[in-house]
């Protein structure tokens, strides 16, 4: 019997579907012309076709992070491929599962400097979780297999596979293998038993035990066993950023984000704990600040999907390798089985004292009468919070503004770039999420700065009526690195003062609604109007300049030497 | 205490896989001292033996960032139980007609090997320890080395026990 022959392109694109995936972000170029053509000739995917390749890896990105399934985007080769680095690097430091399909000359010319040439899979290799060249068009579904299997398993990551346009083109039969086996790669899920009944004994002893929630329990949907776990045991949660609504801020057990701009109390609570228990977090710099003075009295339990993770940066006592639904699934099975009664008294002073922490917050600013971005983002928060929209951002003092004044008591509502810091992020990762919401709107929250990293995209937006609200702060300066330079640089604004278009005529031009805020009267009717527009709106708030980011740990400083305002030195 | 640790390393015999390897080392700021690599027992496979330097917690992180890699199957830090380590050195000794015979006896004491005599120049063979490729060389350092080359260390454990780090349930 004749076995059906497919071209590489058909393929792969029958792979694709073999995993679910219906869209995917990305832009043509030579040596992807059969896959492009194969994409021409079928309906099972929709192509959304980005204005530049980051943007692409940053939507697919988006989209992963708004959905949980990996996101898919299709680059060519050289300069295609090469603009992909940024995206790949964000999604590996913050876990996001994508697949990256590139473009790639003929295999018989690689390394022979081929036109758009360039060695990819050299280029990625410590960008991406793992990376393939098919040399052989029979591998192309099994490596298919194991690129979605390795980036949604395990710590997820970006898988980048290369493909020589000749495997495109070459014929084969197709048969997607059902399973996939790796002898170098089985992720542990479960946690170790002992280690497990060890925890649980250590936070009914714990007096004064804080859970520190992170990124790793919206990658394992865990905030269900997370909330029910720290009700019974009486806890209260910090998160990280990109912990937020992992644990809902509404509740008053939630301290709010901890970290080098966290809450006063959630530092405090922190640093004075005697128990951590750590969820899904890698202890980046940015939340443990010193890493001496860091949690100096307490005993760490620390569970992760990642080895890596665990004694990293803080040392853990009790390190439970394991994914963290599991984890917690196991932990709460254990304590319903256990007799012991929570020492609810004992507890209840520690609440007691954080709840005098509480009370301290950042001091309100005074400011030149323009514009203060907090009020800004509070009353976009107030106003949209009904519809329960994603916020994407990008990275600065507006990302931290929105991460402080948003509550978010559901998790994947938050969609920023945590470990990169990536400018330019947010906005194509808005389109992923617009992808994934299925017409809602999604809002941007920006700075004048970052905006400008990827404003190609409104046409992107515009081409498939994405609706993305970006909210600029503009307040005329790269803010966060200012903030830098007023403390620590003798207020040595060096290249940081950076002008911006019109935004309102740029966003017309474009044939998205521009609206310009000056007063705080004008928000909501701003807000209103953006969310009845059917397409991308650009709002340029024209805020103060000189607004600073508290509460504020300065980079290297114990985490409770919090600044809460600019009098404090 | 920075110490010196050696590293067995099985991955799968594919391509790229030393340059995972070499790359994980250089991003992370971590050490090579040395490092050899060639095809297992089964040609699928690869042993790397990886001689690199740091504390307790670097040498713990290095074996879990391995062990992250995806051809990497197994990551043994076999410095720790007790193991048979072995280099070899290859080198070329200008020996005049006054000094042979005290050459030769310095050959014949080392149980290094004579690979190769032409005018002037002898080729000669040391294996055994790092210490003793070292120790060699310096005797015959006075009589001129011309060309010195040396293996990375390979290593196996004595006992039947191989792996004290294996790819799972790292708790």
């Amino acid at each position: 019997m004749n076995k059906i022959m497919y071209s590489g392109a058909e393929i792969l694109l029958k792979s694709l579907v073999k995993e679910g995936v219906k869209e995917i972000f990305g832009y043509p170029g030579g040596v992807v012309l059969p896959l492009y053509d194969a994409l021409y000739l079928q309906n099972d995917i929709k192509h959304y076709l980005v204005r530049h390749e980051q943007a692409a890896v940053h939507a697919a990105e988006g989209y992963a992070r708004a959905t949980g399934c990996a996101g898919v985007a299709v680059v060519t080769s050289g300069p295609g491929a090469c603009n992909t680095i940024t995206g790949l690097a964000n999604a590996y430091y913050d876990g996001t599962p994508l697949v990256l399909i590139t473009g790639q000359v003929n295999s018989k010319l690689i390394g022979g400097d081929a036109f758009q040439e360039a060695d990819i899979v050299g280029i990625t290799r410590s960008c991406c979780k793992h990376n393939y060249l098919v040399k052989d068009v029979k591998d192309l579904a099994r490596i298919i297999k194991e690129a979605f299997y390795i980036a949604s398993t395990g710590k997820k990551g970006p898988v980048v596979v290369d493909i020589p346009v000749d495997i495109f083109n070459a014929k084969y039969e197709f048969n997607y293998p059902k399973n996939v086996k790796l002898a170098g790669y089985n992720p542990n899920y479960k946690g170790h038993p002992l280690q497990i009944q060890k925890a649980l004994n250590t936070l009914f002893e714990s007096k004064r035990p804080v859970i520190i929630s992170g990124g790793g329990v919206v990658a394992s949907n865990a905030h269900k066993e997370l909330k029910e776990l720290a009700v019974k045991l009486h806890i209260p949660v910090v998160h990280t950023l990109m912990g937020s609504g992992t644990y809902p801020d509404d509740l008053e057990t939630s301290l709010g984000m901890m970290g080098m701009h966290g809450k006063y109390c959630a530092n405090l609570a922190v640093s004075n704990a005697d128990v951590i228990f750590a969820i899904g977090t890698r202890f980046s710099d940015r939340i443990t600040g010193s890493l001496k003075h860091f949690a100096r009295d307490a005993q760490v339990i620390h569970i992760d999907i990642d080895p890596c993770s665990i004694s990293k940066n803080v040392k853990a006592s009790i390190p439970i390798v394991g994914d963290v639904k599991n984890v917690l699934s196991a932990m709460l099975q254990e304590l319903a089985k256990s007799h012991h009664k929570i020492n609810t008294e004992l507890k209840d002073k520690w609440f007691a004292e954080i709840s005098q922490w509480k009370k301290k917050t950042a001091v309100i600013q005074k400011n030149s009468g323009k514009l203060s971005a907090i009020t800004v983002l509070t009353t976009i928060y107030e106003y949209t919070k009904k519809d329960e929209p994603i916020i994407t951002t990008e990275v600065g003092q507006h990302q931290m503004w929105c991460a402080q004044n948003f509550k978010f008591n559901k998790p994947r509502k938050l969609i920023t770039s945590g470990g990169l810091g990536t400018m330019g992020f947010g906005f194509p990762a808005s389109m992923g999420a617009c992808v994934a919401e299925k017409g809602k709107y999604v809002i941007n929250i920006a700075g004048d700065g970052s905006i400008q990293m990827n404003i190609q995209e409104l046409m992107t937006c515009i081409d498939y009526k994405f609706k993305v609200i970006n909210c600029i702060i503009n307040n005329g300066y790269l803010g966060m690195v200012r903030q830098w330079q007023e403390k620590i640089y003798n207020k040595h604004y060096s290249q940081t003062k950076i002008s911006s278009p019109d935004f309102v005529t740029l966003a017309e031009s474009y044939g998205a609604l521009g609206i310009r805020v000056q007063k705080e009267e004008q928000i909501i009717p701003a807000l209103k109007q953006a969310i009845e527009f059917d397409g991308p709106v650009l709002i340029d708030f024209i805020c103060d300049s000189f607004e600073m980011v508290y509460p504020w740990v300065l980079a290297g400083e114990p985490i409770d030497k919090v600044l809460l305002s600019r009098e404090e030195g | 205490m920075t110490v010196n640790h050696t590293i067995s390393v099985l991955v799968t015999n594919e391509v790229g896989v030393l340059s995972r390897i070499v790359d994980l080392f250089s991003g992370r700021g971590y050490n090579i001292e040395s490092l050899t690599a060639a095809p297992a027992l089964d040609n699928i496979y690869s042993r790397v033996t990886i001689v690199t330097a740091g504390d307790d917690d670097v040498i713990e992180q290095i074996c879990k960032q391995l062990n992250r890699l995806i051809p990497v199957i197994k990551v043994a830090n076999i410095s720790v139980g007790e193991a048979i380590e072995y280099e070899i050195g290859l080198i070329k000794v200008a020996v005049s007609d006054t000094n042979r015979a005290e050459f030769l006896n310095i050959i014949a004491q080392a149980n290094a090997k004579i690979m190769d005599v032409s005018d002037k120049v002898y080729t000669v063979k040391i294996d055994g320890t790092q210490k003793d490729v070292q120790t060699f060389t310096e005797l015959v350092r006075q009589y001129g080395i011309k060309e010195f080359v040396r293996s990375g260390k390979i290593a196996i454990t004595k006992n039947n026990q191989f792996s004290n780090f294996k790819k799972t349930n790292q708790n």
